[in-house]
């Protein structure tokens, strides 16, 4: 299902819901911001994908870190969060930066819902001074240095991440 | 033995409670979607579906056209660039991770915009070229815009499955005084298409539901379409019809892709299931 498409559904969708509720309780349409309406559609698209990731990245942990977590006697909880976790977190790093990525771009969708994002307001400078090559170039390039700048910010994560592995 | 007896049960009981907290958000799930179904199911009205009907197949036409345009034309760049990004030449490797860069790191949204509109602040000059006919047209703009971006990722497909060929074939072939081209055609490229199949068919789908972004450019695909017919209608079911078009279409290329790849994989399948 396109991202697109998720949007509008939760963008219309929950506009149709909230005003009937709100309708029905308090008598008074209420209406639903596009921000929120974005934050939404582009959270439930990143959850899908993103449980993916972690259901990859726990089955790619051996049975034998759980087992050897019990066998020292620790709770569940425990076992989570001092043995699992932190191998969870390398293994997940590589799926959870491409979504991080790909969402990044994704974000651009919402400006067709009317939400001042950095695509619309590049729209408006357009609409105004008729150069729409120059400011589009402008908005890609400004996409590609945030992109950048994840780059190198995972980058470092991923060094964090993997201290305790043998590099090769 | 007898510790690990009174061990087991407290361990099943949380892993029960666990489960009672996953069947809770299952079923709220599951009631979700149920609320869907339901209003889909309640809101057919047949009178709009045979005026709207249509509109929504032509809109789904288009999409799948716009996709297979996109997808070969972009097959097409990807060699080029392909062979820029395996390139020893540095000024050649550079200009191919640029372009593959740019296209990978920047919305196919801003990039359709780019196009579309950007194309307009040089009509005169495009018209004095000649090319105006091609970037006055949406669906031209969009299928373009569709092709550069999914060269970049093809593009990146193709080199790293030509990289990933373990070198010792190449080796062979040339102890076996094959020529370059003769190498590449007969023993690389087989090899790296096969693993390519899979990361292609990937494309093929992210490419099916980038194509809904043609519909803010005014192309009446079938996002288009539908969003034409949501105006008319206020009804949100068109929606959810949209969207089992989108998994639908989905569904198909990758049972495909699984098809295609089962087949062509066969002779490297361990020989009991090959058999089997």
């Amino acid at each position: 299902m396109p991202e697109l498409l998720t949007l509008f559904v939760v963008y219309y969708g929950s506009q149709y819901l909230v005003t009937a509720v709100s309708t029905a309780l308090f008598g008074v349409p209420l209406e639903v911001s596009p921000f929120f309406a974005g934050m939404v559609a582009l959270g439930l698209v990143m959850a899908s994908y993103a449980s993916e990731v972690f259901l990859a990245a726990f089955r790619a942990i051996a049975a034998g870190q759980y087992e050897a977590g019990r066998a020292l006697g620790l709770q569940k909880g425990k076992i989570m969060r001092l043995i699992i976790l932190p191998q969870l977190i390398r293994l997940a790093l590589p799926g959870l930066s491409n979504l991080w990525l790909s969402l990044m771009k994704d974000t651009a969708l919402v400006s067709v819902i009317t939400l001042n994002d950095l695509l619309r307001q590049t729209q408006v400078a357009v609409s105004s001074t008729r150069q729409p090559f120059f400011f589009y170039l402008v908005a890609c390039l400004i996409y590609l240095g945030l992109s950048l700048l994840s780059s190198i910010a995972i980058g470092q994560t991923r060094r964090w991440a993997s201290r305790g592995m043998v590099t090769r | 033995m007898t510790a690990v007896i009174s061990e087991a049960p407290p361990a099943a009981a949380k892993r029960s409670s666990i489960t009672a907290t996953g069947l809770v958000l299952i079923s709220i799930w599951g009631l979700i979607f149920v609320g869907i179904v339901w209003a889909l199911v309640n809101s057919v009205d047949p009178e709009r579906l045979a005026s709207y009907g249509g509109r929504i197949a032509q809109g789904f036409v288009v999409t799948v056209e716009l996709v297979i345009a996109s997808m070969l034309i972009g097959a097409l760049i990807s060699i080029p660039v392909a062979a820029g990004r395996l390139s020893t030449n540095r000024l050649v490797a550079g200009i191919a991770f640029g372009f593959s860069y740019f296209f990978r790191g920047t919305p196919l949204v801003a990039q359709t915009f780019l196009i579309y509109y950007g194309a307009g602040q040089f009509s005169s000059e495009l018209k004095a070229v000649g090319m105006w006919w091609l970037f006055r047209d949406a669906l031209n703009c969009a299928v373009i815009a569709f092709a550069l971006n999914t060269a970049a990722y093809q593009a990146e497909i193709l080199s790293g499955a030509i990289r990933n060929v373990p070198r010792g074939q190449r080796e062979g072939a040339a102890a076996l005084g094959l020529h370059k081209w003769l190498t590449l055609r007969k023993i690389i490229l087989p090899q790296a298409l096969v693993s390519a199949i899979r990361p292609y068919g990937n494309e093929v789908i992210l490419m099916t539901k980038a194509s809904s972004i043609a519909s803010i450019i005014t192309v009446l695909d079938l996002m288009g379409q539908t969003r034409y017919v949501f105006s008319k209608t206020y009804d949100l079911s068109f929606y959810f019809w949209a969207a089992l078009f989108y998994l639908a279409t989905v569904e198909v290329v990758s049972h495909l892709v699984n098809l295609v790849e089962a087949r062509l994989t066969r002779h490297v399948r361990p020989p009991s299931t090959a058999r089997g």
